[in-house]
């Protein structure tokens, strides 16, 4: 059977016990270490700087979430999705939703589905405001870069906040529509953000792009091929990097994606460099999709008539359903019993799916690219261990 | 892309292979491929690369929970008491269930097609739980299968690394199977219910008093 | 030029330095205790429960349905029935909660409780400064810790209060109407003349 894969180490577990390679020192980076951006623990070896072993190890947030939501029902499932990726609460709402309303087949009114777009993509311009801080960050840029970044994501936070009532944890969307419909005067508050966010981005871009310092240490760092990418699954702007023309919005157009002309960025090297890019890149292509989702917003209901939201209970099936998430391709996966409570909820976690090259792309470089390569690949813990 | 026509082209293509098609009676209509495990490899790889739809990525894994569960149905059947014909309920019992369960979601990234569902089952949930690994095939079913097999139990066999991904080493059940009853550990949590609290203190009482 | 980007970054943070200082867009942040940013209106944190008029046990809008109870996700509100009734603020007898528990140490602030609420009794509060000494009693607060008076929703929610006071305003006209109509048929059949006793008890 042939493996399309480049990888080049021998996937053995355990600790080297080889007495000859006492040379090797064994580096524990985590639980608790400020670059693992949570609770993240990779086990290294090291032979004088250079990695020779990495191993990921997970666990350390894990608290069950597919069994809680066994015991709960359909609409309980909501604020739980919040805390996968606390950084994207609105997307893993998208996610849930969608799975449901394709479990149940679920029509969602026009207006509903504009709001999710707009609060989705406002939701991916935080988020990959706030990673391309974070991996300045990690790269030693302390605190500028990431706060420039931070300032701009409170804008957005205080539209959520004003939307949906709370910062992150927004549990805004419902199987069948949204929660509440936007407030008097906050879709001329989203365009005034919108409208300034270019400006940011311009910013951001001088701040850094052409820096010796940062092309030094990401150009050629972490690579990955794009065979390698399509059969390790990643997704999101990590498979784009490496050149992987995949994007769910223009794949699947699920909601009414297919209405909104928008370009996908593709990388060519696959490296940290191209995933630091391919995200400023994308938030452009957001604000495009935002500029014409504020335009032709129609006035309309903001939930489904037909849908019982308390004691829902979907004839017994199964549904996949999967948005791009900021980070990849969020999945859920339900089967339903025909009771109120979900038999089987799966997530499917673009940000552990995505670490399964962590050791390939880390092998042969320094411990220093670990800590940004581990960065360019945008994980958060509540969503790789759930 | 029909599910029929794979399942033809699969059989065409791999000998003594035995595939079901379990019919999703949802709107969602996702219907799915049932593997059996003997030939499960063979017919991934022909999937991958061999078949008209080359499904080149694998998006998700998962295993699921079929405890055995006793269904009776009532049927009315026509027969002969004391020489009259007459409308008789009868209940039949019918086992379900009994194993784990395996679930790959195919989808092709060449040709955009997707998902193809297979499914494997082991023969029970005690010790027969061996499934053939996918991970040789596709990269991405490397940690979801480490976390079927630390959650649910199932033994991937061929997996180049099979260990507890999210529990740790030396757990020694299951946590996601059906029948898992949770430890009685925790600590004192401060909640108005009645039971939380009940079993909170009888642990703590057995340990030794609070 | 060897450098050039590194120069062209720093007169990045040189504008935004001195810009802080003229353009409110680059400076977001205030000095929290002394400073507060303006309150948005749709902030939630915990449930509370909303009473009518002044007495805050007789007022309670809560009549103890326990909807919230079963659909509550991390299970952190906890009811006891009354077994008997009593007036509300309307004066129309109704159960009431015996006792109403909301673990704030649990509670995840998703406001679910609220959505299911038939009789809106129970709102988000804004009210976030709530540390206290005792992690376990003190943040377990009970039936007068979370009564708290409709003018003080109004005074928080101003747009969501307004609205639910109009609902139901309209249905206490509503049911008074009705009331009266009763009242007015009873009356009408007591001035009408006398029935036989068949007809009589239809009318009641």
């Amino acid at each position: 059977m042939s493996v399309l894969t480049e990888s080049t180490i021998a996937l053995s577990s355990g600790p080297v016990t080889d007495p000859g390679a006492s040379q090797l020192l064994e580096v524990s980076m985590g639980p608790q270490h400020p670059s693992t951006h949570g609770v993240f623990r990779m086990d290294v070896s090291l032979d004088g700087e250079q990695v020779v072993k990495l191993k990921p190890v997970f666990g350390y947030l894990h608290r069950n979430h597919e069994k809680i939501a066994e015991n709960e029902s359909y609409l309980g499932c909501m604020p739980y999705t919040d805390r996968l990726d606390y950084i994207c609460s609105i997307t893993n709402n998208w996610a849930y939703a969608l799975a449901v309303e394709t479990l149940a087949g679920i029509k969602v009114p026009e207006r509903a589905e504009y709001l999710r777009v707009i609060t989705g993509e406002l939701t991916r311009l935080q988020n990959h405001a706030s990673l391309v801080g974070f991996l300045m960050q990690d790269m030693g840029a302390s605190g500028t870069p990431l706060m420039y970044a931070f300032r701009e994501r409170e804008k957005i936070l205080d539209l959520f906040e004003a939307l949906t009532g709370a910062r992150m944890m927004c549990n805004y969307m419902r199987f069948g529509g949204c929660r509440v419909d936007a407030p008097a005067g906050w879709l001329q508050q989203a365009q005034k953000v919108i409208d300034a966010f270019p400006k940011f981005l311009d910013e951001f871009e001088s701040l850094l792009r052409t820096n010796e310092i940062l092309m030094a240490r990401t150009q050629g760092v972490g690579r990955v091929s794009k065979e390698l990418a399509i059969n390790a699954g990643l997704t999101g702007p990590m498979a784009r990097a490496s050149g992987v023309n995949y994007d769910l919005r223009k794949v699947d157009s699920y909601g009414i994606y297919d209405r909104f002309s928008f370009r996908v960025p593709l990388g060519e090297f696959g490296d940290v460099y191209d995933r630091y890019m391919i995200r400023l890149l994308e938030m452009r292509e957001s604000l495009e999709i935002l500029k014409q989702a504020m335009r032709e917003i129609p006035a309309g209901p903001i939930m489904d008539p037909g849908t019982k939201i308390r004691g829902f209970r979907p004839k017994a099936g199964e549904a996949y359903g999967r948005i791009e998430a900021p980070k990849g391709e969020l999945g859920f996966y339900l089967i339903s019993d025909g009771t109120g409570n979900p038999y089987r909820f799966r997530v499917r976690p673009p940000s552990l799916i995505n670490l399964t090259v962590l050791e390939d792309m880390c092998l042969g470089r320094n411990v220093a690219d670990i800590v940004i390569i581990l960065g360019s690949v945008d994980i958060v813990l509540g969503e790789v261990d759930r | 892309m029909n599910l029929e026509a794979i399942k033809s082209e699969i059989e065409a293509n791999v000998p003594g292979c035995r595939l079901e098609i379990i019919p999703n009676t949802s709107p969602s209509a996702q219907h799915s491929l049932l593997v059996d495990s003997a030939h499960a490899f063979t017919v991934a790889s022909f999937l991958r690369d061999g078949a008209s739809v080359r499904l080149d990525y694998c998006s998700n894994v998962t295993g699921i929970d079929w405890p055995l569960k006793e269904i009776s149905t009532k049927t009315k059947v026509k027969k002969l008491v004391d020489g009259v014909e007459k409308d008789v309920d009868e209940i039949v019992k019918t086992q379900t269930g009994g194993y784990l369960e395996a679930v790959y979601h195919l989808y092709s990234m060449e040709q955009r097609q997707g998902p193809v569902i297979l499914r494997m089952r082991t023969e029970d949930r005690t010790d027969r739980v061996h499934l053939p690994s996918l991970t040789p095939l596709w990269r991405s079913a490397d940690f979801q299968e480490r976390e079927a097999f630390d959650l649910f139990g199932i033994i991937f066999d061929g997996h180049p690394d099979l260990r507890r991904l999210l529990m740790w080493e030396g757990f020694v059940d299951h946590p996601m199977r059906r029948d898992y009853v949770d430890p009685d550990d925790y600590e004192y949590e401060p909640t108005a219910h009645d039971e939380v609290l009940k079993r909170a203190k009888e642990h703590q009482a057995a340990e030794g008093g609070l | 030029m060897l450098g050039q980007g590194i120069l062209k970054g720093l007169a990045e943070t040189a504008r935004n330095f001195f810009g802080s200082y003229i353009n409110k867009d680059r400076l977001t942040t205030v000095q929290f205790p002394e400073e507060r940013l303006p309150q948005i209106e749709a902030t939630r944190d915990f449930p509370f429960l909303v009473y009518d008029g002044t007495d805050w046990d007789q007022g309670m809008r809560c009549v103890s349905c326990q909807i919230c109870e079963k659909e509550c996700p991390p299970k952190c509100i906890y009811i006891v029935k009354s077994a008997d009734k009593k007036p509300d603020a309307t004066g129309k007898p109704q159960f009431y909660p015996a006792r109403f528990d909301i673990d704030i140490s649990v509670c995840m602030s998703c406001q679910i409780c609220v959505e299911v609420c038939p009789f809106d009794a129970i709102k988000m509060d804004v009210d976030f400064e709530l540390s206290t000494t005792d992690r376990f009693g003190g943040l377990l607060l009970n039936k007068q810790q979370l009564a708290k008076s409709n003018e003080y929703y109004n005074k928080i929610h101003p747009t969501e209060a307004a609205a639910v006071d109009a609902a139901l305003a309209d249905e206490r006209a509503k049911a008074d109407a009705k009331l009266r109509q009763a009242a007015e048929a009873k009356a009408a059949a007591a001035a009408a003349p006398p029935t036989p006793p068949a007809e009589k008890t239809v009318v009641q």
